[in-house]
């Protein structure tokens, strides 16, 4: 096998663990996720716990990560260098925890949500993939 | 099980395989990046394979639990798109979402991660407060 098509069976792999910890973590259902963003109303707490669990294993897992000179099935690690705070870190974000917190869906769970065969949950996703497209072809670089 | 115990439990598989993505192919899992990707066909065999298991992930789901995982969706269509929209342009113009900053970005403390996280959160909060309040 070529490491490349090693590499793609990694995210076949990896894709199918983050769809199945998602769809059992409860972040599949914008109700619980608007629930989640009520702290003022009918609060419920439990999704600290995906983002707790999450971040807790990830964080173990870094120490390996530093301590590897190279990914086992490429050249190098492409970690995000550490550029400053700016412009399109804040606005960017603040836009996306807006459509969170309407929809209650995130790019994961919209896209793992499909099979579950919601038209609402479709609509969300084209209307997601537009966005994306949208700000990589025009908004990129002008904010 | 309660609902804390398997919000945990499918915290550690998303940490999981997050952290096996960047041991095995160097990358970071952030969905937004790799669908966003995906969407201009950039290195397209690797970011449509994990797309891919993405829509596998529910329905490994069912195979084991005999149940397919709760979805309610209460916003009307327009809401639906305009939610799309939003969440589509500002995590690609913040560089990432609830996965790349929310779970990695911690984890690696990055100081722009953190500052999206508690960005998203914030604004995540205000609109369901007014949404709610405005019922």
């Amino acid at each position: 096998m070529t490491a490349s098509f090693r590499s793609v069976l990694a995210a076949l792999g990896c894709g199918t663990l983050f769809g199945f910890g998602l769809s059992l973590s409860g972040m599949l259902d914008p109700a619980r996720v608007q629930g989640f963003l009520d702290p003022f109303g009918a609060w419920d707490p439990s999704l600290i716990f995906v983002l707790g669990g999450a971040v807790l294993v990830a964080m173990a897992g870094m120490v390996w990560v530093r301590r590897m000179p190279q990914p086992v099935l490429a050249d190098q690690f492409q970690i995000p260098a550490n550029r400053p705070i700016d412009r399109p870190l804040v606005l960017g974000s603040a836009l996306f925890g807006i459509g969170w917190g309407l929809g209650g869906f995130c790019p994961g769970p919209a896209i793992s949500a499909l099979p579950l065969g919601f038209g609402a949950g479709l609509l969300f996703v084209i209307a997601m993939v537009a966005g994306m497209i949208l700000h990589d072809r025009m908004l990129a670089g002008k904010v | 099980m309660s609902p804390y115990l398997t919000s945990f439990a499918g915290g550690l598989l998303i940490g999981l395989s997050a952290i096996l993505y960047l041991i095995l192919t160097g990358r970071i899992a952030g969905i937004s990046g790799i669908v966003g990707r995906l969407a201009e066909g950039a290195n397209a065999a690797l970011n449509g394979a994990f797309v891919i298991g993405l829509l596998l992930g529910p329905l490994l789901y069912h195979l084991a639990f005999g149940a397919w995982p709760a979805v309610t969706i209460s916003a009307s269509l327009p809401v639906i798109i305009l939610a799309g929209l939003l969440v589509g342009i500002g995590s690609r113009m913040g560089s990432g979402c609830t996965s790349g900053h929310g779970v990695l970005g911690l984890a690696r403390f990055s100081p722009r991660s953190m500052v999206a996280v508690a960005t998203f959160l914030i604004t995540g909060i205000v609109t369901v407060t007014l949404m709610r309040a405005s019922l």
